[in-house]
C-alpha cells in the first residue's frame, strides 16, 4: 500500500445506486481522514446502509468511485476487507458457540492462523469488558454484552478502519455509554471509524465530521459544532400548555412568530428558533398557563430542519 | 442499469474452509443427536420394510429384499441429509441468524460461503452414509470390499443434492417453502428412482423420465457396488451426476448473489 492510499482510509466520489426506479444513493462524495470518526446521519431509508454496503463491496454501485484502504471497491473489496472491521445492525453472533469460539471462528475468515487468533482473544475480551466471559454461551449474554462481543469480533483482524451501522440501537443508556467510551478508545489508538446513526447525541459525541443524507443525497456536511452554528439559530424555546385555561399554543405561536427567526408548530408544542430569545422569554413571562423549555440548539434541531419532521417508516 | 451481481461460474478461494470448519464445530457440539436423527429414520425404514415386507417377497433382482433395499436406503439417506442441510440449516444461517451476512463482512466472498456450505452438506451426508454402511456391515449385508467404492458415490450424490438444495434455499421466503420441494421433488424422486422397488416396474413412459433423476443415477452406481459388482455404464451415471451438481451449483450461486448482493 502506498503512503497516499494509507492517508485516506475511505474515499467515495459520486456514488450512485438504484433499486428499480428508486435511486437510493444519488451521487454521494466524501472522504474520511485517518484516525477520525465520520458519521453518516439520516432518517430511515435515507441510504445509509446501502452506502455502507457499497463501501464494503457487498453490492456493486451503478456509478461512482470507491477506494477503501487504498484499494478500488468492489474490484478488490475482499483484499480491502482485510483491513476493515464491521459491526452490522444485527449482531449475527453464533448462538451455538461460546464467546471465545465466536472470536476464533470469525478470525479464521480473515485467513489468520489459529494461534494468532487465540493469542488475541484475551486482549479483545478485555477491551470489550467481557473478561471472564470467554466460556459463556451467547444466549446467556445481555444485549449490551452481545453488542460488545460484536465489536470485539470486528477487531479480531486488528483493522485500520471500523464500520459501525447503528451500533447502539436498542441498548440501555449504560450500555450505550460503554460502547461510546470503547469507540473513543479505538480513536485514541489511531483507528478510523465510519458510523451510521440516527442518534444525534451519539454523532455529536463521537464524530469529528459528519454528513446528513436524505433521499440518497447529502444535505449538509461538516463538524457537529460547525453544522449547528451554520445551519440553525443558536437558541431554541419549546412552548407548550401547562394547564387547561392556557391559550391555545398554535394561535399564540402564530401571534408571536415575529419574536423568533423561525417557528415550527408540532401538535400542541411550538418550537421557536431564535437568534435573540430575550423578547420571546419576556412575552412568555406575561402569558399565564404556558410553560417552556429554553435550551441551546443541538444537532437534532439541525437534523429535523434539514430532513423534516415527517415520519419515515 | 447494470446488473449488480455476477453470472460467472462460482470461483471459491481458500476461505471456503473456515466456513466448513464453522459448521463442523456446531455439528461436533450436537453430534450425538445429529447422528441419531440421521441414522434412526433410514434404519427404521430399512429394517422395518426390509425384514417385514421382505418376508413376503421372493428375491428381488436376485438378492433378498433387505439387501436390495439397503442399497437404496444409503442413497436416499444421502439425498435427505444433504437436502436437509442445504435447506433448513443453510436457511437458518443465511436468513435467520445472519451468519452469512457476518461472514461476508470479512475477506470471505459469497462463493466461498456457498462452496463451504456445499462441501459441509456433502460431508454430513457422507457421515450418515458411512453410519448406514456400518450397520449393514454389522447385519452381514455387505460381503465385498467393492462396497468401499460406494463412499465416493455417496459424496458425489451428497454434492448434487446439496447444490440442488442451495437453489431452493436461494429462492425461499421462509421455511414453509421447503415443504414444496420435499413434496414435489424429493418424495417423487424417492419413489421413482428404484430405492424401494426396481425402476423397471414403472410404466415405460415414466421409466424414461425416472432414469434421468439424479437419485436414479446414484442408485444405479451404489446397488451393484454394494453387491460386489461393477456397475454397468458407470461413466454415464457419474457424468450425469457431475453435470447436474455443477449446473445446480452454478444456478444456486447466481440466485444467491441476486438475493444477497443486490
Amino acid at each position: 500500500m502506498n503512503r497516499n492510499a494509507a492517508a485516506t482510509p475511505l474515499a467515495v466520489t459520486g456514488l450512485r445506486k438504484s433499486y428499480g426506479d428508486q435511486e437510493v444513493v444519488a451521487g454521494l462524495s466524501f472522504a474520511v481522514p485517518p484516525g477520525t470518526c465520520f458519521g453518516l446521519l439520516g432518517p430511515n431509508g435515507a441510504g445509509k446502509t446501502t452506502t455502507l454496503r457499497c463501501c464494503l463491496g457487498l453490492t456493486a454501485p451503478d456509478g461512482g468511485d470507491i477506494r477503501l484502504a487504498g484499494l478500488p471497491v468492489p474490484a478488490q473489496a475482499p483484499e480491502a476487507r482485510h483491513r476493515v472491521g464491521v459491526v452490522a445492525q444485527a449482531d449475527a453472533l453464533d448462538p451455538d458457540f461460546t464467546v471465545a469460539e465466536n472470536l476464533l471462528v470469525y478470525g479464521r475468515y480473515f485467513g489468520l492462523p489459529e494461534a494468532t487468533i487465540r493469542a488475541r482473544i484475551p486482549e479483545l475480551l478485555d477491551f470489550a469488558g467481557l473478561a471472564g466471559k470467554a466460556d459463556a454461551r451467547v444466549p446467556a449474554l445481555s444485549g449490551g454484552m452481545k453488542r460488545r462481543l460484536t465489536l470485539a469480533r470486528a477487531l479480531v483482524n486488528d483493522p485500520d478502519i471500523v464500520f459501525l451501522d447503528e451500533p447502539t440501537t436498542g441498548l440501555d443508556p449504560q450500555a450505550r455509554h460503554l460502547i461510546w467510551e470503547r469507540l473513543k478508545a479505538l480513536l485514541a489508538r489511531g483507528k478510523t471509524i465510519v458510523l451510521t446513526t440516527h442518534f444525534m447525541d451519539e454523532a455529536e459525541r463521537l464524530c469529528s465530521r459528519l454528513m446528513v443524507i436524505d433521499h440518497g443525497r447529502a444535505v449538509a456536511e461538516g463538524a457537529p459544532r460547525e453544522l449547528i452554528r451554520r445551519e440553525i439559530e443558536p437558541a431554541v424555546v419549546e412552548v407548550f400548555a401547562e394547564s387547561g385555561e392556557a391559550p391555545a399554543v398554535p394561535e399564540w405561536a402564530r401571534a408571536h412568530a415575529g419574536l423568533a427567526a423561525r417557528v415550527e408548530v408540532v401538535g400542541e408544542t411550538a418550537f421557536f428558533y431564535c437568534r435573540d430569545e430575550n423578547p420571546l422569554l419576556a412575552a412568555l413571562a406575561g402569558a399565564p398557563g404556558l410553560a417552556y423549555v429554553h435550551r441551546a440548539a443541538n444537532l437534532e434541531d439541525v437534523f429535523l430542519k434539514l430532513t423534516g419532521r415527517d415520519l419515515r417508516d | 442499469m447494470a446488473r449488480p451481481y455476477s453470472l460467472s461460474f462460482p470461483r471459491p478461494g481458500r476461505l471456503w474452509w473456515p466456513v466448513w470448519q464453522r459448521n463442523a464445530l456446531v455439528w461436533k457440539k450436537l453430534a450425538w443427536t445429529s447422528i441419531l436423527g440421521n441414522l434412526a429414520d433410514p434404519l427404521i425404514y430399512m429394517l422395518g420394510l426390509g425384514y417385514g415386507l421382505g418376508a413376503l417377497l421372493p428375491a428381488v433382482n436376485g438378492v433378498p429384499y433387505i439387501v436390495f433395499l439397503a442399497a437404496g436406503t444409503v442413497c436416499a439417506s444421502t439425498m435427505n441429509t444433504a437436502s436437509f442441510e442445504a435447506l433448513y440449516s443453510a436457511f437458518s444461517r443465511m436468513h435467520v441468524q445472519k451468519t452469512w451476512e457476518a461472514i461476508l463482512n470479512t475477506p470471505a466472498r459469497l462463493d466461498d460461503v456457498l462452496f463451504g456450505e456445499l462441501m459441509w452438506a456433502a460431508t454430513k451426508s457422507l457421515l450418515s452414509g458411512i453410519a448406514i454402511l456400518l450397520v449393514m456391515l454389522g447385519l452381514g449385508l455387505i460381503q465385498s470390499p467393492l462396497a468401499l467404492a460406494v463412499l465416493p458415490v455417496i459424496l458425489l450424490t451428497g454434492l448434487v443434492f446439496a447444490a440442488l438444495g442451495l437453489i431452493v434455499n436461494a429462492l425461499a421466503p421462509s421455511y414453509d417453502f421447503f415443504m414444496y420441494y420435499f413434496t414435489l421433488a424429493i418424495t417423487p424422486m424417492l419413489l421413482l428412482s428404484g430405492v424401494f422397488f426396481p425402476a423397471d416396474q414403472l410404466p415405460a413412459a415414466l421409466r424414461a423420465v425416472a432414469g434421468q433423476l439424479p437419485l436414479a443415477h446414484a442408485v444405479a452406481l451404489a446397488r451393484p457396488l454394494l453387491s460386489g459388482e461393477l456397475p454397468a455404464a458407470a461413466g454415464g451415471h457419474v457424468l450425469a451426476l457431475v453435470a447436474t451438481g455443477m449446473g445446480a451449483f452454478w444456478v444456486a450461486a447466481i440466485l444467491t448473489r441476486r438475493r444477497l448482493l443486490r
